[in-house]
C-alpha cells in the first residue's frame, strides 16, 4: 500500500479495486446501530483546509469519527494563515503535534505533494487548486460500480468545465487505470492544454456522445477561478453543455447521471434531471464517506513505519 | 489415514496452482487431518453442539472469514442431516477489531453477515480453523458487543494448536494440536482451497 495519497494516479488497478472493495464492505456495515469501528483509536487525522468545502470536509471527518480516530479540523479562516503563516511552518506545527494523516484541501496545485515532503504522517489530497482530487475519483468509480456493476470497458463522459476541474483529470487517471472508456466534453475554450496527452477522447458535441454513454458526469462550473470569459452567455452555454430533460432521454435507459456537487442548478444540470431517479448525486455523497474511510484505513490501519516487526501469525 | 488415495488428486492439483502447492512437497510437512478425519471431526462438532445447546435451540453460527465461514455452513448442514433443524448461519469479519494492525499492516476485509433475525438474545457460536493465540476471538467479541447483545457465546475451532496469549478456551474442539510457536498449521477446506486437509508445517522462515 502506498504511503500518501496524492493524485489518482499513485494508485494501481490493484490498489483501486483493494479500495473500492474495503469501502463494499465498510457500506455494509453502515446499516449497524453502532457504526462506530475501533481500528484507528488513538490516531490523529487533521482536516486542513485552506479552501471552502462542505461534503469533502465532512466526508473525511464522519469517516475518520467511524473509524474511531481524533479529528482537528483546521480551517484557514481563523487560524494564523490570516496572519500570514506559511504552509511549511503550518505543516511543522501539524508535526510537533503528532497528526498521523493530514487531509488537506489548498488552493494551490501541488500543495499537498509539498506537504508530504515536510510531514512524517500520510497526506490526502482532498483538492488542489485545479490539479487533482483522487477520493472524489475513488468514489466516483465505486458509485459507477456499485450502479452499473463493472468499471472494465465503461464508456463515461465528463462534461463542462473540464479546465478548472480537478475532478475531471482525476477521474480520467483513475478511470483509465480501472479499464473504463473516458470521454471529455466541452466547449474549446475549456479543455485544458495538453489533453492530448490524457488517457481519455475529447469531443466538443454533447449530443453526439450522449447515446454512446453509460455514465454522464457533469462538472459545475468554476465561476471563481474564471478569470477571463470562456463562454458568451450562461444560457448558451447551458444550451450547449447543460443536462436537461430532452438530453436525459436521449442517453441509453440504463445510463446514471452524476456530479460531484455543488451544482449549479440551470446552469450544467437543470433540478428536474439533478433530482431524478437516474442521479446519484445524493448516492454519491453516501459513497464518500465509505470510500475515505477505506482509503484512511489502508493507509493509517497498518502505518506505524518503525514498526516493521512482523509477529507470527496471531489467531 | 489413506496416503496414496490422496496422492493422485494432489498430484493434478499442484499441477494446477503452480507456486502456491509447491509447500506441499518439503519434508518437513505433516498432514494432521485428510479429507475423512476432516469430515468426522466436523461430524463430532455438529453432535458436541446438539448435545451442548439442546438440540440447537436459539443458536446462531458465526463464521470467521476465511475458513470459519464454510466451516459454519458445515456445521449447520450436519446439524440439519442429524436433526432436520436449519440453524442460521453467518459470517462475522474481525479485521477492523483486531489489535495486531499496526504490526502487521492493513488487509482487506471480508464479508461481515449476520442472520436476518439478529443475535440479540440468542446463543451465538464463533467458528474458526484454528485456534493459537485467542486475538482473532478477542477481536470477535468486541465485534460482537458492536452489532447486539448475544444471551451467550461459545467457540468452536477445527484445531487448537495451543500458545494462548489470552484467557480464552474453546468449547468445542475438532483437534488437540500440540505445536511449537516455530511450526504454523494450515488448514485448507474445499470451498476456499479446493481441498480439505490440516497440515503442520516447520516454518523456519
Amino acid at each position: 500500500m502506498i504511503s500518501h495519497l496524492l493524485s489518482a494516479a499513485d494508485l494501481d488497478a490493484e490498489t483501486a479495486t483493494l479500495v473500492l472493495d474495503t469501502a463494499t464492505e465498510l457500506a455494509a456495515a453502515a446499516g449497524r446501530s453502532v457504526k462506530k469501528f475501533p481500528t484507528l483509536r488513538g490516531r490523529t487525522v487533521v482536516n486542513l483546509f485552506y479552501e471552502d468545502s462542505t461534503r469533502t470536509r465532512i466526508s473525511f471527518e464522519a469517516a475518520a469519527k467511524r473509524l474511531s480516530a481524533d479529528v482537528i479540523n483546521f480551517s484557514a479562516k481563523g487560524s494564523s494563515v490570516s496572519k500570514g503563516e506559511s504552509l511549511k511552518d503550518t505543516a511543522l506545527t501539524l508535526q510537533a503535534m503528532g497528526a498521523d494523516a493530514v487531509v488537506i484541501r489548498h488552493q494551490a496545485s501541488g500543495a499537498p505533494h509539498r506537504l508530504a515532503k515536510w510531514v512524517d504522517g500520510a497526506v490526502v489530497n482532498a483538492g488542489d487548486g485545479t490539479h487533482e482530487h483522487p477520493t472524489q475519483a475513488l468514489l466516483d468509480a465505486y458509485t459507477m460500480r456499485s450502479r452499473l456493476g463493472r468499471l472494465d470497458g465503461l464508456r463515461v463522459g465528463i462534461v463542462g468545465d473540464v479546465l478548472h476541474s480537478r475532478v475531471a483529470r482525476s477521474n480520467v487517471l483513475l478511470l483509465a487505470t480501472l479499464g473504463a472508456d473516458v470521454t471529455l466534453v466541452a466547449p474549446p475554450t475549456l479543455v485544458p492544454v495538453g489533453v492530448g496527452a490524457w488517457p481519455a477522447a475529447v469531443s466538443y458535441d454533447l449530443d453526439a456522445v450522449l447515446p454512446k454513454l453509460d455514465v454522464v458526469m457533469a462538472l459545475r462550473v468554476q465561476r471563481e477561478r474564471m478569470t477571463a470569459s470562456y463562454f458568451p452567455t450562461e444560457r448558451e452555454y447551458a444550451r450547449r453543455y447543460g443536462l436537461d430533460a430532452r438530453r436525459l432521454a436521449a442517453l441509453p435507459e440504463h445510463a446514471i447521471v452524476m456530479h460531484p456537487g455543488p451544482m449549479n442548478r440551470g446552469m450544467e444540470i437543470t433540478p428536474e434531471v439533478a433530482d431524478s431517479p437516474r442521479s446519484t448525486i445524493v448516492e454519491q455523497v453516501t459513497n464518500g464517506v465509505n470510500v475515505r474511510m477505506a482509503v484512511l484505513y489502508l493507509l493509517l490501519g497498518g502505518a506505524l513505519k518503525s514498526a516493521t516487526t512482523p509477529q507470527e501469525g496471531a489467531r | 489415514m489413506t496416503p496414496a488415495m490422496e496422492s493422485l488428486p494432489d498430484a493434478v492439483a499442484a499441477a494446477d496452482d503452480g507456486p502456491g502447492a509447491v509447500d506441499r512437497t518439503e519434508p518437513d510437512d505433516r498432514r494432521i487431518l485428510d479429507e475423512a478425519a476432516v469430515s468426522r471431526t466436523v461430524d463430532r462438532i455438529a453432535h458436541q453442539i446438539l448435545e451442548k445447546t439442546d438440540g440447537g435451540a436459539e443458536t446462531v453460527l458465526l463464521g470467521i472469514p476465511t475458513r470459519g465461514t464454510p466451516l459454519a455452513r458445515r456445521l449447520a448442514e450436519r446439524i440439519e442431516t442429524f436433526t432436520g433443524v436449519r440453524l442460521p448461519v453467518g459470517a462475522l469479519d474481525v479485521t477492523l477489531y483486531r489489535d495486531d494492525l499496526r504490526l502487521r499492516g492493513p488487509r482487506a476485509l471480508e464479508r461481515t453477515d449476520l442472520p436476518s433475525d439478529g443475535i440479540d438474545g440468542r446463543r451465538v457460536i464463533l467458528v474458526d480453523d484454528v485456534l493459537f493465540s485467542g486475538r482473532t476471538i478477542r477481536a470477535a467479541l468486541d465485534a460482537l458487543s458492536d452489532l447486539g447483545r448475544p444471551r451467550s457465546v461459545q467457540l468452536a475451532v477445527l484445531v487448537d494448536r495451543g500458545h494462548r496469549e489470552l484467557p480464552i478456551r474453546a468449547d468445542y474442539v475438532g483437534k488437540n494440536l500440540p505445536t511449537s510457536r516455530s511450526e504454523s498449521v494450515r488448514v485448507q477446506l474445499r470451498e476456499v482451497d479446493g481441498r480439505d486437509t490440516v497440515i503442520l508445517t516447520r516454518a523456519d522462515a
